[in-house]
């Protein structure tokens, strides 16, 4: 019984192992940062995603959209409906057609999703060279994982979920490597020693290949918080991936709390079964 | 084998049983249906299997209510369904981790069925059944990768389909069939959609014949010699059922928390950027498990020593196809490959360690279906693909003739009622 339970146990480990294989990422994966949602309580540091929000709205959204979340959604970080009212009024959208057949423009409204800066991808590539990613999934989408095979399932099974892609953006923020600081950066190993930059890109520590088109976003002071938090360019990397880790996931508290009381009642199902099958076999020898 | 008629007390069952005896057949099924009493939980793996396809089905008829099959809609049809969709996230996290979940609980019966020899006279169409149905899972789950059309939906979309290219002559033509186009594209979306809907109910299908099948020879058990009475088997309800409900609770519970604690653990983050036929990632890996097989089609390059004995006759490529569907066909021929009548690996002391060495070799195959084919990985998945097919074409018939099996018990209640122990 024993020998079979840990056997079955080993198994299922090794094809979990097996899974890892599929997320883990091949370049250098940057550092693992503290963040409020880890763990299996974990949940968004709301004054740190508002002034993630206001990062968005005066730096990001020059450039990136985030169309998958709409201004009612906002709710979520404990804004009212006043305050999302007037913040979606600060933006433009195209409605129609009306009674005359024309499109028209008009302020928008909470039920909007967030207006994105180009009409559509040509245009923004016109503009910037490249095409700025939305930003409403971008957390999830550049989490690779947590390195090595066995530390890598141990922190997903501590409940560390995607975080491995808000590291990423929080060290992209904060990568970004000066023209003249290039030989440094090679001499201690940051860049590869066959490093070439390329006409026009920014030099990245953490970007795949270091050639990045989008110039350093935020610096020092990038931004003046509304809360009179000293605006440092690593608490403002920190605000925006907290705020960008909630547009990813914004179910993610929700999900955590569901998630406790369907494991605590699965685990007192399993305890009150386990002593119906003992006393069912009690009297069977096997 | 039945036991005797059913007397229904309720007025209502015995109106219907007398016209349509589904009862009376549920009684002799269950209640009535006799089972090897030495069963340990790897026997429970097949109701896990079957729990998780019901799961499959209906959160899978939830999602299709929602879901858009269009190249310009399914990314979003998706999100939508994850942030607006009341509990919509649920039912996709469940939906999602539920094909890995299922493919784990299926591994682990093959596994079982491999190690205590449950495919061996009289179980061979139960096995070749249970093949069929894993080959099944398989397309399945890979055209519901397809269906968010995210980057890796579409470029496994492509790698996958592309394989068909490599049929001589008639090659481009089934490729070009297959997807309704040119490429990749909106007619493929669509058409995946219907067969991922259509063929979880085919597998349903089969899986009765599975237990069809399953209930004429009876199941297999740890000592792999048949019951010869009563006293060596119990009902299969009410023993198997409370037992079964353990493994099956324990299995919800495991499939709970990845779907609330590590929901994307299994997935890959570059399936939350939408398809973009224009920008291939730099390395396209198919779902987890998948992996194994896609080590054994990618380990046949031009210039591979177990590519050379072919290589006058067709390309790396078609070759590499080939032994990929040869590796799931062997499965199906294992019961004519094993030449020994001793089933359970607990009385053959070599065989036993060799399934233990398949299964790490499949695994091992599977971690380097996942790397970037360069270095070490190339030589390592041509061996660990040679010995795949050394395991069944060389070893299992050759290690039948001459291997000598421990002492079978007489019955399987004798080492119980001798108090000797089983060992």
């Amino acid at each position: 019984m024993k020998k079979t339970i840990i056997t079955l146990t080993s198994v299922v480990i090794l094809s979990l192992g097996l899974a890892t294989q599929a997320n883990a990422s091949e370049t250098a994966k940057p550092p693992a940062e503290e963040w409020s949602w880890t763990g299996y309580f974990g949940s968004f540091d709301r004054p740190s995603a508002q002034r993630g929000l206001q990062v968005y709205a005066e730096v990001c959204a020059s450039c990136h959209g985030l169309k998958r979340i709409a201004y009612r959604n906002l709710s979520d970080l404990g804004y009212s409906v006043e305050d999302i009212k007037s913040f979606a009024a600060e933006y433009e959208v195209e409605d129609g057609p009306n009674t005359e057949g024309e499109m028209f423009m008009r302020a928008a409204k909470p039920s909007d999703s967030f207006v994105s800066p180009f009409a559509n991808d040509e245009e923004a590539i016109a503009i910037n060279g490249a095409l700025p990613p939305d930003l409403s999934l971008i957390v999830k989408a550049r989490a690779g994982g947590e390195g090595h095979i066995g530390i890598n399932f141990i922190k997903w099974m501590a409940g560390r979920g995607t975080a491995s892609g808000a590291d990423y953006i929080y060290h992209l923020l904060t990568g970004y490597i000066d023209e003249d600081d290039l030989e440094a950066a090679i001499k201690s190993g940051d860049l590869p020693h066959d490093f070439e930059l390329v006409e026009g890109k920014s030099i990245n520590k953490w970007f795949p290949g270091h050639n990045i088109t989008m110039v350093a976003p935020v610096d020092d002071d990038a931004v003046e918080y509304e809360d009179g938090t000293e605006a440092t360019k690593e608490q403002v990397s920190r605000d925006i991936a907290t705020f960008l880790a909630w547009a990813s996931e914004p179910e993610l508290e929700k999900r955590k709390s569901v998630g406790i009381k369907a494991i605590l009642f699965l685990f007192v199902l399993l305890g009150l079964f386990i002593a119906v099958k003992r006393r069912m076999w009690a009297n069977i020898k096997h | 084998m039945s036991g005797p008629a059913p007397e229904f007390k309720n007025p209502i069952v015995r109106w219907i049983d007398v016209r349509l005896p589904v009862f009376t057949f549920m009684h002799h099924e269950y209640r009535g249906f006799p089972v090897p009493k030495n069963l340990n939980y790897f026997w429970s793996f097949g109701g896990m299997a079957m729990v998780a396809l019901i799961g499959m089905i209906l959160t899978g008829i939830m999602l299709a209510m929602q879901y858009t099959p269009h190249v310009d809609h399914a990314f979003d049809s998706v999100e939508r369904i994850m942030r607006d969709v009341n509990w919509g996230w649920l039912i996709r996290y469940i939906h999602m981790n539920g094909g890995s979940m299922f493919f784990i609980v299926v591994y682990i019966h093959i596994f079982r069925g491999l190690y205590y020899g449950s495919y061996k006279d009289p179980r061979e169409l139960l096995w070749i059944l249970g093949v069929v149905l894993f080959i099944l899972m398989m397309a399945t789950a890979f055209m519901g990768y397809v269906l968010p059309w995210g980057q890796m939906s579409f470029w496994g979309a492509t790698v996958i389909t592309n394989l068909f290219s490599a049929i001589p002559v008639v090659g481009d033509a089934i490729v070009t069939w297959l997807w309704g186009g040119f490429s990749v594209d909106n007619p493929t979306l669509n058409r995946f959609f219907s067969l991922h809907f259509l063929l979880p109910f085919a597998i349903l299908g089969v899986v009765i014949l599975h237990i069809a099948a399953m209930h004429v020879s009876g199941s297999n058990n740890p000592k792999g010699i048949e019951p010869k009475g009563p006293q060596d088997t119990v009902m299969f309800h009410p023993f198997m059922t409370a037992k079964d409900t353990v493994a099956l609770i324990a299995f919800i519970l495991v499939w709970a928390f990845f779907v609330f604690y590590a929901p994307n653990y299994m997935g890959h983050p570059d399936n939350y950027i939408p398809a973009d036929p224009f920008s291939t990632p730099a390395h396209i890996v198919p779902e987890w498990y998948f992996l194994p097989f896609y080590g054994i089609l990618r380990a046949f390059t031009a210039d591979a020593f177990i590519y050379w004995p072919v290589a006058w006759l067709m390309t790396p490529k078609l070759m590499g196809v080939l032994a990929m569907f040869a590796s799931l066909g062997l499965l199906a021929v294992l019961p004519w490959l094993d030449t020994s009548r001793v089933k359970s690996c607990s009385f053959r002391p070599i065989y036993k360690w060799l399934v233990i060495i398949f299964v790490l070799d499949v695994i091992f195959l599977g971690y380097l279906g996942g790397k970037p084919a360069e270095g070490w990985y190339v030589p390592a998945s041509q061996w660990a693909t040679f010995y795949y097919f050394v395991h069944f074409l060389v070893l299992t018939p050759l290690v039948g003739w001459f291997e000598k099996p421990k002492p079978l018990p007489t019955s399987i209640s004798e080492p119980v009622l001798d108090t000797d122990s089983s060992k």
